[in-house]
C-alpha cells in the first residue's frame, strides 16, 4: 500500500502536500506531484492537505485510477524529491473555484 | 559547522522536536541545537505512540537519524526540563527555548460514572503495550469477554486493534513483552467503540478502519438499529477518505459475523454504571433527534476512554486550560497576553493533538520562522552557561545520554529482539537504559 497523486493535481500543483510529508518524498516535474512509493510510510497526512483532492490510497483508487501506482513510482524515479512548498501554477485558484472546491 | 551564532534548546525528542531542529539547522543562519528530552531514548510517540503493527510508520526514525546527523545538533537524554533543570535556567544559557512535549495527559469526556475504576485513559494502555517506562507498571484486568472503548479516533482503533488481535498476530512485533505476555491470557473477545458522532463524523482514517476487515479472528460490525436511517450518506463533500471510511461502516453492517472476536461500534455514550469498579456502559441507539429514546447496556469491567489529550503543564509556563496546551500565539509563548520573548512551541503542545506525523513538520517550520525574525533582538546567554549544564547532566546519569548513547541502546533492543523474531526488545525501565549506555560505553 502506498499514495498516490492523481491526475488531479495537474495544472495546480499546489505543493501543500510536500510541508507535511514526514519523510519528504514528494518529486515534481512541470505538471505535477509524484510520491516515491518506496520512502512514503503510509501516514496519509498528505490526503487532506490536498486543496484539491488529488492524493489517494493506492487501494481506493478506482479501476481506472490504478495506472497513478506506476506512474507514480516511475516518475519519482525520473524527477527530483521537494523540501519545500512552491507557488502554485498559475490558474490553480481559478481550477479550484470551477472544480466547485 | 564553525562556532555557532545562536543556541537555540529544545525540549522534547519528539516528530515536532526534531522537525524544529532540522528546520534552525537547515536556515544557515549560525544556529546550534540542544535537544533535550526526558527519556534517554528519543522519537515520542514514533516509539510510544505509534501502534506495534504499524511498523511502517516507524521508519520516519530515519529521517530523525539524519536530522541528529547534522552539524550543530546535539541529543542530551534522561533530563526532565521543569524538574531537573528549571525552564529560567535553560533560559539563561540559550537565545531562544523551544518547548516541543507533546500532549501526553488524557482528556475527560464529562459523562456521570467517568471516575469508576476500570475506566482507564488510552494514553496509558498505548504507553503500557509499548514499553513506555512511565507505564510499564500498569495492570489491565482483561478477564472479561468485553471492553469497551470510547472515542471515534485511530487511537480508539489502535486501542481496539490490539485487544482483538491474537498473540500470534503481535509476537513479531515490537510490543512490549510484558504486554504480549498479558494479552496472551486475555479472555477479551468483544471490543464496542462508542463514539459521540455520526458515522460521518468520525475520525477514522479509511486505511485504519479497513485493517478490521483483514485481523484473523475478529469481525468488525455496526448494528444499523443503533444509527438513524441515512447514516452511510455521503452528502455533498467530495472527502474520498470520508467516503471511503463510510462505506466501510456501511460494510461492517451488513457483515454476518462468523469469527470468534468482534469489534462493534456504536453512538453516543451516556454514563457509566457500578459501586466502586465500572460494571456498565450505556449508550443511545438511534440517535436521531427528537426520537424516543433507547438505551443500551453493555456490561464491562474494562473501559478506556479516548476523547483527546492536553499538554501536560509545566512550571514556570503559562497554560492555556481551554486548548490544553502551553499559551502561545502562532508558537510564541504568551504569558498575560504579551509574548513572552524568547519562548516558543511546536507540534502538540502548540496547537493540540490533531494531525499525522508529517503535520508536525509544518507546525514546527512555523514555529521556526518565528525564531529565526527574532533571533537578532534575543539576549546573548551567559558565556559557558550551557558547558555546565550540560556536563552536570552528564554526571548525573554516570554516562553522557547523548545520541551515541541512544544508538548504543537501540543495537541492544534490537539485539534483544533479535532472540524472539522481533524487531526489537525495548527496554522499559531508565535505570535498564542508563545501564545499557554505561556498559558498552566502558566496553567500547
Amino acid at each position: 500500500m502506498t499514495y498516490v497523486v492523481t491526475d488531479q493535481c495537474t495544472g495546480c500543483r499546489y505543493t501543500e502536500c510536500v510541508t507535511v510529508c514526514p519523510v519528504e518524498c514528494f518529486h515534481l516535474d512541470d505538471e505535477m506531484t509524484y510520491i516515491d512509493p518506496e520512502n512514503c510510510i503510509d501516514c496519509g497526512g498528505c490526503v487532506p492537505a490536498c486543496p484539491v483532492g488529488a492524493i489517494q490510497a493506492s487501494c481506493l483508487l478506482a479501476p481506472e485510477q490504478q495506472k497513478w501506482i506506476e506512474i507514480n513510482r516511475r516518475r519519482a524515479a525520473e524527477t527530483p524529491v521537494i523540501t519545500s512548498r512552491l507557488a502554485p501554477l498559475p490558474g490553480a485558484d481559478e481550477r479550484k473555484k470551477a472544480l466547485g472546491l | 559547522m564553525t562556532t555557532p551564532q545562536y543556541r537555540v534548546a529544545i525540549v522534547g525528542a519528539g516528530p515536532s522536536g526534531f522537525y524544529a531542529a532540522e528546520a534552525l539547522l537547515r536556515a544557515q543562519k549560525g544556529v546550534a541545537v540542544d535537544l533535550f528530552e526526558r527519556l534517554p531514548v528519543p522519537y515520542g510517540l514514533v516509539r510510544f505512540g505509534v501502534a506495534p503493527d504499524h511498523p511502517k510508520l516507524k521508519q520516519v526514525t530515519a529521517v530523525f537519524d539524519r536530522i541528529a546527523a547534522m552539524p550543530g545538533f546535539r541529543f542530551v537524554g534522561g533530563v526532565d526540563v521543569g524538574t531537573d533543570i528549571s525552564i529560567a535556567a535553560l533560559r539563561r544559557a540559550y537565545h531562544a527555548v523551544v518547548l516541543a512535549t507533546g500532549a501526553s495527559l488524557g482528556r475527560e469526556i464529562g459523562l456521570p460514572g467517568e471516575k469508576l475504576a476500570g475506566n482507564r485513559q488510552a494514553s496509558d494502555f498505548v504507553g503500557w503495550y509499548n514499553g513506555h517506562p512511565d507505564h510499564r507498571d500498569l495492570a489491565f484486568d482483561f478477564s472479561g469477554e468485553r471492553a469497551v472503548v470510547i472515542g471515534h479516533g485511530n487511537v480508539a482503533l489502535d486501542v481496539a486493534r490490539i485487544l482483538l488481535k491474537t498473540p500470534d498476530e503481535l509476537r513479531r512485533t515490537d510490543i512490549a513483552a510484558h504486554a504480549l505476555e498479558a494479552l496472551a491470557e486475555s479472555r477479551v473477545r468483544d471490543v464496542h467503540l462508542i463514539g459521540r458522532r455520526g458515522p460521518s463524523e468520525t475520525r477514522f482514517s479509511a486505511k485504519e478502519l479497513g485493517e478490521f476487515d483483514t485481523l484473523t479472528a475478529c469481525d468488525p460490525g455496526v448494528d444499523p438499529s443503533d444509527l438513524p436511517a441515512d447514516a452511510f450518506s455521503h452528502g455533498d463533500g467530495f472527502d474520498i477518505e470520508r467516503k471511503a471510511s463510510l462505506d466501510l461502516l456501511e460494510r461492517f453492517s451488513r457483515r454476518v459475523a462468523t469469527k470468534e472476536r468482534r469489534c462493534l461500534f456504536h453512538l453516543e455514550p451516556v454514563c457509566f454504571e457500578g459501586g466502586e469498579v465500572v460494571q456498565s456502559a450505556v449508550f443511545r441507539r438511534n440517535c436521531v433527534e427528537g426520537a424516543a429514546e433507547e438505551c443500551i447496556r453493555i456490561d464491562t469491567k474494562l473501559v478506556f476512554l479516548s476523547v483527546g489529550r492536553r499538554t501536560s503543564p509545566i512550571e514556570g509556563i503559562a497554560y492555556d486550560g481551554s486548548r490544553g496546551v502551553h499559551a502561545n500565539r502562532g508558537g510564541r509563548l504568551m504569558v498575560h497576553d504579551r509574548i513572552d520573548h524568547g519562548l516558543y512551541t511546536c507540534g502538540w503542545s502548540k496547537r493540540g493533538p490533531q494531525g499525522t506525523i508529517g503535520t508536525n513538520r509544518a507546525c514546527a517550520l512555523d514555529t521556526v520562522e518565528k525564531i529565526l525574525v527574532d533571533l537578532d533582538s534575543l539576549p546573548s546567554p551567559e558565556p559557558g552557561a550551557i558547558d555546565r549544564l550540560v556536563s552536570s547532566i552528564g554526571r548525573r546519569h554516570g554516562v553522557p545520554l547523548d545520541f551515541d548513547a541512544w544508538r548504543i541502546i537501540d543495537s541492544a533492543e534490537v539485539a534483544r529482539g533479535c532472540v524472539n523474531g522481533k524487531p526489537r526488545e525495548k527496554f522499559v525501565s531508565v535505570d535498564d537504559m542508563v545501564a545499557t549506555a554505561r556498559e558498552r560505553g566502558i566496553a567500547c
